[in-house]
């Protein structure tokens, strides 16, 4: 059955925001779980996962969501027993909470409208239940009312309930709306309305916004006193509820609730919306948590902005007036202000879209846990860094490469115990992911003390992908970075190369549409190493601007290595391929930015003298530009020129200059691939 | 009241402006505006007619030179150069980008029932650029499709721009679409 809610903007917007306090909520009992499924056995860490789920429960009561109030409710019982030592903790009911979890995850993920396994859901809710079975169903904690009835059990068939549904008078003014209930209850079964109107005053002793209509409701459902009584949660304290059942109702089964058909007197029961809007693809959410510290800070700076404003402005007039003139250094010293409020401003806005990496990392403990269980392998992992902060579009296009990469050190790094065992390791294997600040970047890493490369196997997998010559002679680096290359992507056999692969070069692209780049280390038998670089954000650039011919390009700082000047002496031409130019033994493939970006539609030069040469890294492989002239280096805001006009090979993106004039940032990665295999210098994407 | 709804349907405002002697005419509501011409940034690779970037108040706008989109003889620009900038729908999304003409000439108000439908022009302008004949007077404007004049998808493919890309080689002079 879809979804059914309220279907209106506003309530939209509310999902919204319930569906982002339901994920905290399922963080913070998923973390909980972990940590007493370590053996971290603590009231608090129990208390903490009973919290979660309770408001988790509360708030899908109020939104009309039963589905996951019921479940919710289950757990809750659970783990009040639990919290009140009638449980014991064991791995096995763990492991039932976790894939709870899951389930509550898939039907938050449906609130807006979709299916979640409800196949799936009924089934762990069966097992939260056997938890629940030897004793009888303990009496909800926070139910209002007394248990007249508790002894129903949790399933009894569809039963006529008596409700007597008394709000406080204050009722309305504390945000709630009788029809909410009413609307949850309609999910449950048919809803009839009786409205109490004895107890409306006299009109003229009457206050408007009070509550005075009680109502008895009969509801014809398959549901437990209790199930009944959680939709009242949220507004125990505004209202009192009696919930009777009806002796001698007939049992007719109903296999699912069904809304209820309106009948002609009882309006007060607003059908409810169905919306049946589809699962939309998972999209990046549009909503961002910034702390109220940032925002502060943002209030500083423009309340600075405005009074250093008025002063440039008094400098000025003051000055037409013919008063006394401010001097030079006056200006001077307002116009400095001004500039380092600006840079501070555009600082503190741009923070507003960082976020700590933890909000990423917390998922993979639970990834871990899950594979390891899977593979039959013992794995710790460790997470450093996590407060790190990182771009927010960065931050969600990075969790997908990073779980790829994770499992394939659990899958393929990490040994099985006895293999570790036999090669002298500690049998408990070791996953570290660690994030920090690096120069201008973020540098992630994923480490494993596991078996490392094999280089050997590496490079006959890519002689037999025709990624390599045999006779070509490449360092170890090189080979590792070959994993990242498409042809390895194809799974066959690639396991026989001690693993890596699968996807890498997915995982490359990914993290290269973000701007940033991977490369491998490993240590056979020691273990190997994934680092990521990434740039702190995407909106803004570290750039090194270059002139060729009259135009000024702006290069990524972060891929340039170094930059030298040409020595034509050190060049070499080759037929058929890229100059190469010798510097300190190595030898680069160099290439002409003038005919690369056919800057007025010169050829490339004869000589490169006294030319510079910048070198920049793309997978560590060395390319050498030739520029006419180095610039400055300066922090430029990346426009897309996919708004107005379209992606153009070779170019990352525009940016407006200091001086108003706008120059394109060259996207080196773009001539990477064929040029390094020594084939042409052709830019392909 | 009835009335004043025909009048707005039939009526429609047209911002003119001359090519080559010719008065072409986009609908009004999608100028964003005018300017003088400004130096552009070439953006390397694109078609001829494409004549480069530029920052419109924070945007990154392309300039289109209508006369070379046309296959009309290029001229010198001079202070006099105006370029238009105009909104042009693709697909879902909306883009601005200039056209620069010899001068702006005339805002009008064209009934539909003086529209006429356009004919053949031969290979210098083709057909589907042209929306309908406007008739003022004794007079004659070609009201432009700019949705299709400045269609990015069919202009160029990414995948054109790479076959024309860049070798060492001598870059060819210049390929119009």
């Amino acid at each position: 059955m879809p979804e059914v809610s309220a279907s209106s903007n506003g309530m939209d917007e509310i999902r919204q925001i319930f569906e982002a306090e339901c994920n905290d909520g399922l963080n913070v009992i998923e973390a909980g779980l972990l940590a007493l499924k370590a053996g971290n056995n603590n009231q608090e860490t129990i208390n903490d996962i009973f919290r979660g789920a309770h408001s988790i429960k509360g708030g899908a009561a109020t939104f009309g969501y039963a589905n996951i109030a019921d479940f919710t409710h289950v757990m809750e019982t659970l783990l009040d027993r639990v919290r009140s030592d009638e449980l014991e903790i064991s791995q096995g009911l763990v492991n039932v909470f976790l894939v709870s979890v899951d389930v509550l995850r898939d039907m938050v993920e449906c609130m807006g409208g979709g299916e979640y396994d409800e196949a799936r859901a009924a089934e762990v809710k069966a097992d939260l239940e056997v938890w629940l079975g030897d004793e009888p169903p303990v009496e909800e904690e926070s139910a209002p009312a007394e248990a007249a009835a508790a002894e129903e059990g949790e399933h009894c068939g569809a039963t006529c309930w008596d409700i007597k549904f008394k709000p406080k008078q204050n009722y309305l003014q504390t945000g709630n709306q009788p029809q909410h209930i009413f609307r949850a209850l309609a999910e449950l079964g048919s809803v009839t309305l009786k409205p109490d109107f004895d107890s409306i005053p006299d009109f003229t002793k009457s206050k408007p916004g009070e509550m005075y209509v009680c109502w008895d409701i009969e509801l014809q459902a398959d549901v437990s006193q209790e199930e009944i009584l959680a939709e009242f949660d949220w507004v125990e304290n505004e209202c009192e509820v009696e919930v009777v059942a009806r002796p001698g109702t007939e049992k007719k089964k109903k296999a699912k609730p069904k809304p209820p058909e309106p009948e002609p007197e009882q309006d007060q029961v607003a059908a409810p919306a169905t919306t049946q809007a589809s699962r939309g693809q998972k999209k990046e959410s549009g909503s961002i948590r910034v702390e109220i510290d940032k925002i502060d800070k943002l209030l500083n700076l423009v309340g600075e902005m405005v009074i250093n404003q008025s002063m440039l402005n008094q400098f000025s007039s003051s000055n037409r007036k013919g008063d006394i003139a401010p001097s030079d250094a006056d200006l001077d010293q307002g116009l400095a202000t001004l500039e380092r409020t600006t840079r501070e401003l555009q600082e503190a806005v741009m923070n507003i879209r960082m976020l700590p990496v933890s909000t990423t990392f917390n998922r993979f403990p639970r990834l871990v846990y899950d594979l390891s269980n899977k593979l039959g392998k013992e794995v710790e992992l460790n997470i450093s860094g996590e407060t790190t902060e990182l771009d927010k579009t960065v931050l969600e296009k990075i969790a997908d490469p990073l779980s790829h990469l994770i499992r394939n050190s659990l899958d393929h790094g990490i040994e099985p115990p006895d293999i570790r065992i036999a090669s002298g390791k500690n049998r408990v294997g070791t996953v570290s992911l660690s994030a920090s600040h690096e120069g201008g970047n973020v540098i992630i890493r994923v480490a494993d003390d596991g078996g490392g490369l094999n280089s050997e196997k590496i490079f006959n997998k890519a002689l037999e992908r025709g990624l390599v010559k045999e006779n070509d002679q490449l360092s170890d680096a090189q080979i590792y970075n070959m994993i990242f290359q498409p042809g390895f992507s194809t799974a066959d056999q690639v396991t026989d190369v001690s693993g890596r692969g699968v996807g890498m070069d997915v995982v490359r692209s990914n993290i290269e549409d973000i701007g940033g780049r991977v490369e491998v280390y490993s240590n056979p038998g020691k273990g190997s190493t994934f680092q990521i670089t990434l740039p702190l954000t995407l909106a803004v650039l570290d750039g090194q601007l270059v002139k060729v011919g009259e135009q000024v390009f702006v290069v990524p700082l972060l891929s340039i290595v170094e930059t030298v000047q040409v020595d034509q002496e050190k060049i070499n031409v080759v037929s058929g391929s890229a100059p190469l130019y010798r510097l300190r033994g190595e030898v680069i493939p160099i290439v002409d930015m003038r005919s690369l970006y056919h800057i007025n539609g010169e050829a490339a030069l004869d000589s490169y003298e006294g030319k510079e040469l910048v070198i920049v890294d793309i997978d560590r492989n060395y390319i050498g530009l030739v520029v006419d002239e180095l610039l400055d280096q300066h922090q430029v805001v990346i426009k897309s020129l996919e708004t107005n006009y379209m992606k153009m090979p070779g170019i990352l993106g525009a940016t407006i200059l200091g001086d108003g004039t706008v120059s394109l940032i060259v996207d080196v990665t773009t001539f990477a691939g064929p040029m390094l295999m020594g084939n042409d210098s052709r830019i392909t994407h | 009241m009835s009335d004043e709804e025909k009048v707005s349907e039939e009526l429609e405002q047209y911002l003119t402006f001359v090519l080559d002697k010719e008065e072409y005419g986009v609908p009004i509501l999608t100028v964003r505006g005018i300017q003088g011409w400004e130096k552009t940034t070439p953006i390397p690779n694109a078609p001829d007619f494409v004549m480069g970037i530029i920052n419109l108040r924070g945007e990154v706008v392309p300039i289109i030179d209508l006369r070379r989109r046309f296959g009309l003889n290029p001229v010198e620009y001079s202070t006099n150069t105006v370029v238009i900038v105009v909104r042009v729908e693709q697909g879902t999304t909306e883009k601005t980008v200039g056209l620069v003409v010899d001068a702006v000439a005339d805002v009008h108000d064209i009934k539909s029932e003086d529209m006429r439908e356009a004919p053949d022009f031969g290979s210098e302008l083709k057909q589907e650029y042209v929306r309908s004949l406007g008739l003022i007077g004794e007079k004659m404007v070609i009201i432009l499709d700019i949705n299709k004049m400045v269609d990015w998808r069919e202009i160029n493919t990414p995948d054109q721009v790479m076959k024309n890309a860049v070798s060492n080689e001598v870059p060819a002079e210049s390929e119009a679409a």
